[in-house]
């Protein structure tokens, strides 16, 4: 079955290429693909197999794809494919050819259809959840279909609101049914329910919570004719045969295991019945055929809800039968007024006429899914009602329940409203109307009416294969027990009880119609004097003061000042750790242990440090600052050093140099001084809030290192670097190995910072063009060639030589160091470095002429190729049949040379020296080269 | 564990000067506060790794060894230190060739918002509703109340006609 799903979102990928290839006959061939899941569906429903499929995704979560075609689902999955491929070939000829947004319309409809093939099968909760929220989120993006459209735009997001507001209740509900009976399966879940205390029933209601938004039920009903503003086949199929079912189908599937809860029916019913005749009232006022379809279907689902919750087994049969029938005469009638749209040019009741003469064949389908709707004999709908209404007359007798007659009361007011209703929207749409000029019509396809006839024909075919039908969907009813009269559901069943209220409504509902201006007016006065609450302006009301709050709330946040959030994490810091910190020490009992220097070196450099660090604050001049913590940076390197890391305190000196050079480069542009600040009050509270996050993070670290009673992790490390890393300098085996997922992420950081600096400086520049990073013209290749770029007066030609000499040794260093950073202190990083600078060396020499000379390469092509590089050499080993990232370590016998000990995260180390001459290579074509061509070019605008 | 008090020193004078440059406007100041910070933390890490030892790398002369973890994580630290400062020299740079200094300057569109929320008023995408709602029959018939009916024909007229999809799916 995850098959059929599978395919669906494959045929949703190929639909855009689809669509280029064939335009809207694509749709003929995504219809395929529903059309086979019926096929295949077909035979196992009719014979009621049970079929199950577990495929195991995130068992820690109880997040298992179960699927299970059961009872319940099966005919809801017929009906999914089945309508879902009559609609995908309707489609075929509802869009003009040519269509520009045709491509993400199939696709999203496509998918949504597997969504919703993916909803009714699903047994486990969280996979439930998972496709209802897919339904969801495509359904917003069907009805947003043509977005430049206010109304369809605010029509897509309420629907979305609305529908994700009840989904995530009904998340929270099955959330708690898994936890407090222990299985996230539902089919276990309705077979032994857990006991229903305040939990269970508060995540039942949760649950239904969910069920009522995504049927349109009051009070969340507006949302569905506002979808109206969706293309037609949306309509038909999410609007009428597909989605709104989902809440039906929820509140079924649950029925059997909470339809006894004291609250359960009364609470749905009285939703149920408020809903269809709100729906049935507002329906027979539309002048727009689809809004009068849209206005009934919320009246037919309350309806549906309402025989769905009930809970005895003929209310289960008879509610199925009234899924599959709703589904059938719906989108029949929705795909014929498509048909009308697309035809006459207008859906106003007002403008149509005599199109019953102009369009048999859909009217003909009209007539026959409107005798369905309206439950006249011989359609299916007829037969459906018919059930329905015996078993609520049973509801007294199979429950005990006393309500029943106000239910059937509720029905029947309701079903005389759908009966005046369907009589308008027949009128309304084909007759001929005296004071309307008859319509003019384009032609369309005949094939364009095959899908409504269809339906409609399977409407009146179901009508008389009740027998076969009863036995079919009369499985889903044996989870109850058995009621006091055995359903059947059949054309005839001699003169009683339903037969007589189905009569009545249909006279009454004639008479209703036939008085409609009448009754118009009255609804109008009526509504016009007494002020009732609307639903929609509530939602409204509610919408713009989540949206005020919002305003106020990021108003009072969001300051848009850095030294506002700055202070903020200081005062945070000051306040929580600092006030634990001062505890600590009143508490503290043993003392501290604390030594001067574990080295009497480490005095003299931290003295250096410090007075540095000052001296950097202080300083008015921009080189001085940065010159001082250039100092500050060595001197830690040299603290790293006594403390034991070589690595370390190579990669800082490294960094610092490029650091400092970098400074250099952007501070020749800006000025030598900061600019002149009043000796405020400002300056003594920033000097404050240094003192203090100094002093908090400083007895941090004295606490922490004081509170050390075990040994390091770390020291763990050493024997699986050398066994599985293969290295025996642990930090670096910790960077290429054990710790590798950091690195690829560091990796990724460098990247995006380096394309950010190259951005900055080159993409964005004043002058429109956008200027490559490629270097320009590769010149000659003559070694120690002359430099014409640099100014005579510049020039040292020592300087040149010595750099040119010393250039490839370098990088055959940088080599080195990379490669033996395995075992010895180096690696990637440092390696990468150490080329970087040598480019820096050869950038001061000679500008950008000279780096183009030395690296005559993209650095993003650098950047990006290091990164492939990481990235295939984490997933090499999965190869030699390891994880990803873990080191493989490959011998190769070289004959006579010995062996070569290969570990495969040199080459992730290989990526790292890329990254990082890429970043270096950035750096200066940017805060380098491309600063020189900005003064190049103001020096040349102001000679000019 | 005793402690190194010398270092603890560093540390905290590090991140206090490091604090005070990075609260400043000037851009080029901040940044040369986030290296003095970067430098306090990484040695922060190494404090509080353990006591100094040998350079963590495997020999078999049995002595013993500075942690190789924190190592490793700062010495991430240091490079991307290095990314993130390029990219703020940039920003600075830019900065300087747009405005003529290097402050940074609080956000324009945050001042927006703080004064909308100060004016009690919406965002500025917040799409109002217009009470569009579609024709209703009955709306037009003399009912009883006849200043309520004429109003609502009024409005009636003055309203697009809610034609829903027919052009949804069209060409354009």
């Amino acid at each position: 079955m995850i098959t059929l799903v599978a395919a669906h979102l494959l045929a949703a990928a190929a639909a855009p290429a689809l669509v280029r290839l064939l335009d809207r006959r694509a749709f003929l061939v995504l219809a395929l693909v529903p059309a086979a899941s019926f096929a295949w569906l077909l035979p196992k429903v009719v014979a009621g197999d049970l079929v199950t499929q577990e495929i195991s995704w995130v068992p820690g979560l109880g997040l298992d794809i179960s699927l299970r075609l059961g009872e319940v689902s099966g005919p809801f999955s017929l009906l999914v494919t089945g309508v879902g491929a009559l609609v995908l070939f309707y489609c075929g000829w509802y869009f003009k050819p040519g269509d520009t947004e045709l491509w993400r319309f199939s696709a999203v409809f496509t998918a949504f259809a597997g969504a919703m093939l993916g909803l009714v099968l699903s047994d486990n909760v969280y996979v439930l959840y998972i496709f209802w929220e897919l339904t969801t989120v495509l359904s917003y993006l069907l009805v947003g279909h043509n977005p430049e459209r206010r109304a369809n735009r605010r029509a897509a997001m309420n629907a979305l609101l609305v529908t994700t507001f009840g989904g995530l209740a009904m998340l929270a509900g099955l959330v708690i049914l898994h936890l407090t009976s222990g299985t996230p399966l539902l089919s276990e879940i309705v077979a032994a329910p857990p006991e229903a205390t305040v939990t269970v029933q508060i995540a039942v209601a949760l649950a239904l919570v969910g069920a009522v938004s995504k049927s349109a039920l009051v009070p969340f009903h507006f949302w569905l004719p506002g979808a109206m503003a969706a293309p037609t086949p949306v309509s038909a199929y999410l609007h009428a045969a597909a989605m709104v079912k989902a809440g039906i189908f929820l509140v079924a599937v649950l029925a059997p295991a909470y339809a006894d809860l004291a609250w359960w029916r009364p609470t749905l019913a009285t939703l149920g019945i408020v809903t269809m005749v709100i729906g049935g009232l507002r329906a027979l006022r539309q002048y727009d055929v689809k809004l009068l379809l849209a206005y009934g279907t919320v009246s037919q689902l309350g309806f549906l809800t309402l025989i769905a919750s009930i809970g005895t087994r003929s209310a289960a049969i008879a509610g199925l039968a009234m899924v599959v029938a709703h589904a059938l005469f719906k989108s029949t009638l929705f795909l014929v007024v498509g048909i009308i749209d697309r035809s006459a040019g207008t859906r106003d009741l007002r403008d149509l006429s005599g199109l019953w003469r102009l369009l048999p064949w859909p009217f003909a389908a009209a007539v026959v899914a409107g005798a369905s709707m309206a439950g006249i004999p011989p359609v299916f709908g007829f037969v459906a009602k018919e059930a329905v209404l015996a078993s609520i007359e049973d509801l007294g007798a199979d429950t005990g329940a006393g309500w029943g007659a106000v239910a059937l009361g509720g029905i029947v007011v309701g079903t005389i409203l759908t009966v005046a209703y369907t009589a308008r929207f027949v009128w309304g749409a084909f007759a001929t109307k005296a004071d309307v000029p008859p319509c003019d019509i384009m032609r369309r396809s005949s094939w364009f009416v095959v899908s409504p006839v269809l339906l409609a024909a399977a409407s009146l075919v179901a009508g008389f294969s009740g027998p076969w039908l009863t036995t079919i969907l009369s499985r889903a009813g044996e989870a109850y027990p058995a009621g006091a009269h055995e359903l059947e559901l059949t054309l005839w069943h001699g003169v009683n009880l339903p037969l007589l209220l189905s009569l009545t409504t249909i006279v009454l509902g004639i008479a209703l119609f036939v008085a409609r201006r009448a009754v118009a007016a009255t609804q109008h006065a009526i509504t016009d004097r007494l002020p009732m609450p609307d639903a929609e302006q509530s939602y409204y009301a509610v919408i713009r003061g989540v949206e005020r709050v919002s305003v106020e709330l990021t108003g009072r946040v969001q300051r848009g000042s850095l030294p506002f959030y700055l202070g903020t994490i200081i005062v945070v810091l000051a306040l929580l750790p600092g006030s634990m910190l001062i505890r600590a020490f009143v508490l503290d009992e043993g003392g501290l242990d604390v030594d001067l220097a574990d080295r009497p070196a480490q005095v003299v450099i931290v003295a250096l440090a410090v007075g540095a660090a000052i001296a950097a604050v202080r300083s008015r001049r921009r080189l001085r600052a940065v010159l001082l913590v250039g100092l500050t940076g060595y001197a830690t390197a040299m603290l790293f050093v006594l403390h034991g890391a070589p690595d370390l305190a190579l990669t800082q000196v490294l960094v610092e140099t490029f650091l400092l050079v970098t400074f250099v480069l952007v501070l020749r542009r800006l000025p030598p001084f900061f600019s002149e600040r009043p000796f405020t009050a400002d300056r003594w509270v920033r000097i404050a809030a240094g003192v203090t996050v100094g002093t908090v993070v400083a007895g941090l670290a004295l606490l922490t290192a004081a509170s050390r009673i075990a040994d390091p992790i770390g020291q763990e490390f050493a024997e699986p670097a050398v066994s599985y890393g293969g290295g025996y300098n642990i930090v670096n085996v910790t960077l290429v190995d054990i710790r590798a997922w950091d690195t690829l992420g560091e990796l990724s950081v460098l990247v995006v910072a380096a394309t950010g600096v190259a951005s900055l400086i080159h993409l964005l520049t004043d002058r429109a063009e956008r200027i490559s990073r490629v270097p320009a013209g590769s010149g000659s290749q003559r070694w120690l060639q002359r430099l014409d770029a640099v100014r005579a007066e510049r020039r040292s030609v020592v300087f040149e030589v010595v750099t040119r000499l010393v250039f490839h040794a370098v990088i055959v260093y940088s080599i080195f160091i990379m490669l033996i950073g395995h075992n010895e202190p180096g690696g990637g990083f440092a390696g990468g470095l150490i080329a970087g600078l040598a480019l820096m060396v050869r950038y001061l020499v000679g500008g950008r002429q000279e780096l183009d000379a030395a690296a005559p390469v993209d650095a993003g092509l650098v950047l990006g190729l290091g990164l492939a590089t990481a990235a295939l050499a984490g997933l090499l080993p999965t190869l030699l049949g390891g994880g990803v990232l873990q080191s493989a370590i490959v011998d190769i016998p070289l004959g006579p040379l010995g062996e070569l000990h290969l570990v495969t995260s040199v080459f992730f180390d290989i990526g790292v020296y890329l990254v990082v001459i890429g970043l270096a290579l950035d750096v200066l074509r940017s805060l380098g080269g491309g600063i020189d061509q900005h003064v190049a070019d103001e020096d040349q605008a102001v000679g000019v | 564990m005793s402690v190194d008090l010398t270092l603890i020193i560093a540390i905290g004078v590090l991140v206090a000067c490091g604090t005070t440059l990075v609260l400043e406007r000037s851009l080029t100041r901040i940044l040369v506060g986030f290296v003095l910070l970067g430098n306090g933390v990484n040695l922060f890490f190494i404090v509080a790794s353990g006591p100094p030892g040998a350079a963590p790398i495997v020999r078999d002369n049995g002595e013993r060894m500075a942690d190789p973890l924190p190592q490793a994580m700062a010495l991430t630290a240091i490079v991307i230190t290095l990314g993130v400062t390029a990219f703020g020299l940039a920003l600075a740079y830019r900065t300087w060739q747009l405005e003529g200094h290097d402050d940074v300057q609080d956000d324009l569109e945050d001042a927006l918002v703080i004064r909308r929320a100060e004016r009690d008023d919406l965002s500025a995408s917040f799409d109002e509703v217009d009470e569009s709602l579609p024709e209703e029959e009955g709306a037009d018939l003399p009912a009883v109340d006849d200043e309520v009916t004429d109003e609502n024909a009024e409005t009636a007229d003055d309203e697009p006609h809610n034609d829903g999809a027919p052009d949804a799916g069209g060409t354009r």
